[in-house]
């Protein structure tokens, strides 16, 4: 019985280890480009399910309209975050940082509880839901479109990142960000840019998730810590070692939610994420930096 | 020096007549909360505001205090006296050993790793329900008792926690103007400077780190037997997030911000009653608002806006 629960468990642990990847990579971006941390990634998961939820219910669109309609709004809420809190911040010590992106996610937070209200709502899944058979276990087809829409994100952001002008930019903003700036870099205008992708990237994340595990205005809190915990397995990078960093999270989370205890679950990620900052703080697969003072 | 001792006495007069006022009243209970509020916002402030590391996980050493407290009184029957300082020593203790691998990280790092602490404590007390109760609680935990009084009455109550809040703030202050003060604000500015002039940054940071959680853990032992009643709702994310907001909205660095702050926010919901699940919204927005325009807080905030309105009508006049 033994073999067939653990591939069971696994199979379910890569599909949510996927968000988590995303999430993280949110998170890198954003960190890269400025080095803040922002705490509100997993508000833009969460805005991403439930904007989802409106452009169906309210707007009465299609599937298939509703979730870049989502992904839009999203973008534009992480636009207005970076514009009127993050730009206008006049010490922006890492502290002060941390408090207003906390500040910011409790209040995108208690607007959606007012917008949605504090039920959980649930998303019809993109195809059905009929099992599939996979050796002794079973998939959902939303476990598919899950690996197979962050594996198409993967790739755009590889693209993004490596080919166009804008991304290399970015990337060049994340190497040194005055350096980036004496060559005519507009920094500020690659941070608008960072937060604008991440929060699209979160708000898939929310959107591909919602229909496997139902959505409501807090989800955003759990998921944001999880993918941040990927983002540190992979030592803030934007690319393959937070994927890996998520998936693994995913599997070993749902390893030990399924054999050792489901009420621990979320404690697995925590204890994860504190030993790899105790242990190896640049990430499983980074090599140690010195910091300059 | 002097004037802060002056400044000390007029506020634990002002803190003790005050009942005077409010005897009776519904609010004495809620100047209860106050005071360990303001202990608990202290203990985050000494960490936050004068030796610059953050912590989103206070809430889990006030439980800790809470639950070691309320265990150790209820399923072992000790005495709460003996309780109290057994619940602190351990919480220090355990802080102090998590304190070196946590604080060796900055910056947001070190509060992401902060949080997690918490979080991994919260999902603790609700797990371990043949020791805690889980979900549900832990209740029956008795009150207090010296010489013959039963602290089980809101003014009896006001009494012990703002003494014990009172002797906190001295000891505060005390603490922020003596040799370590200063220390803990060198580190503030600048690890490596101070580490260049001979102070141990790392061993300062897990100090106070430990006091910190033993003020937490105190502030905790005193609301499980002042409750009587325990769950773990009380002690979770939000709880660290509204001590963070107490700190920042009085002021970093600065005692009686704490208590200011502290008082704010713990009297705030009672006016705003009815918008009961939005106060998490004032906070947020609180939290936003003070950070881009008063950075200083309302300690330093006020006076300045102060100034700048006297300067303002003085220039108008002239």
């Amino acid at each position: 019985m033994q073999f067939d629960q653990i591939l069971q468990y696994t199979l379910s642990g890569l599909s949510t280890g996927a968000i988590y990847a995303l999430i993280g990579i949110g998170f890198s971006i954003i960190y890269n480009a400025t080095g803040i941390i922002n705490f509100a990634q997993g508000e833009f998961v969460m805005l991403g399910g439930l904007l989802t939820l409106s452009c169906l219910e309210l707007l009465k669109l299609p599937l298939w309209a509703a979730i870049p309609c989502a992904i839009v709004v999203s973008a534009a809420v992480g636009i207005l975050f970076e514009r009127l809190a993050i730009r206008p911040l006049r010490q922006p010590t890492p502290i002060n940082l941390v408090i207003i992106t906390i500040g910011g996610s409790i209040l995108i937070r208690g607007l959606a509880m007012l917008l949605w209200g504090k039920d959980t709502h649930a998303i019809p899944p993109f195809s059905g839901d009929e099992p599939i058979a996979i050796g002794g276990a079973t998939i959902l087809p939303q476990h598919l479109w899950i690996l197979a829409i962050t594996l198409i994100i993967i790739i755009i952001n590889k693209v993004y990142f490596y080919h166009t002008i804008s991304g290399k930019a970015m990337r060049a903003c994340s190497y040194n960000r005055r350096a980036a700036g004496l060559v005519g870099i507009d920094v500020r205008r690659m941070v608008l840019f960072s937060f604008i992708i991440s929060s699209a990237m979160g708000a898939v994340a929310g959107i591909i998730v919602a229909p496997l595990t139902m959505t409501a205005y807090d989800v955003g809190v759990m998921l944001g810590l999880k993918g941040f915990c990927a983002a540190i397995i992979g030592g803030m990078s934007s690319g393959m070692s937070t994927v890996i960093g998520g998936l693994l999270l995913g599997v070993l989370e749902s390893l030990g939610a399924g054999l050792i205890s489901s009420g621990y679950k979320d404690a697995i990620a925590f204890i994860i994420l504190l030993l790899i900052l105790f242990i190896r703080p640049q990430g499983l697969f980074g090599k140690a930096d010195s910091e300059r003072v | 020096m002097k004037r802060d001792l002056l400044l000390f006495i007029a506020f634990s007069l002002l803190i003790m007549v005050a009942p005077q006022f409010f005897e009776g009243g519904y609010l004495m209970n809620v100047l209860v909360f106050v005071g360990i509020n303001t202990m608990l916002a202290i203990a985050l402030n000494l960490l936050l505001g004068y030796a610059g590391q953050i912590s989103l996980g206070h809430a889990g050493f006030f439980g800790l205090g809470a639950y070691l407290s309320g265990v150790l009184t209820t399923t072992y029957s000790l005495n709460p006296w003996v309780a109290m300082p057994v619940a602190a020593i351990t919480v220090g203790f355990l802080a102090g050993l998590i304190g070196f691998p946590i604080l060796k990280l900055k910056g947001h790092y070190l509060a992401m790793a902060t949080l997690g602490l918490g979080i991994i404590i919260y999902i603790v007390f609700n797990e371990t329900v043949e020791l805690t109760g889980g979900p549900s609680g832990l209740s029956a935990i008795p009150n207090l008792q010296l010489a013959g009084i039963i602290f089980d009455s809101d003014v009896k109550n006001y009494y012990l926690i703002w003494g014990m809040a009172l002797a906190v703030m001295l000891f505060s202050i005390n603490l922020a103007n003596s040799r370590v003060g200063r220390a803990l604000r060198a580190v503030h500015d600048s690890e490596i400077a101070a580490q260049v002039l001979g102070v141990n940054a790392r061993l300062l940071k897990v100090q106070i780190f430990a006091l910190s959680a033993v003020i937490s853990s105190l502030a905790g032992s005193l609301y499980a037997h002042t409750m009587t009643f325990i769950s773990p709702t009380s002690f979770g994310f939000n709880f660290s997030i509204e001590l963070l907001t107490m700190v920042v909205i009085g002021g970093l660095g600065s005692i009686y911000g704490s208590f200011l702050g502290a008082a704010l926010l713990t009297l705030l919901p009672e006016f705003l009653r009815g918008a009961n699940d939005y106060d998490i919204i004032i906070y947020g927005g609180l939290l936003v608002v003070m950070v881009m325009f008063m950075p200083g807080g309302l300690v330093r905030g006020i006076p300045a806006l102060f100034r700048k309105v006297v300067e303002k009508v003085g220039t108008g006049h002239a």
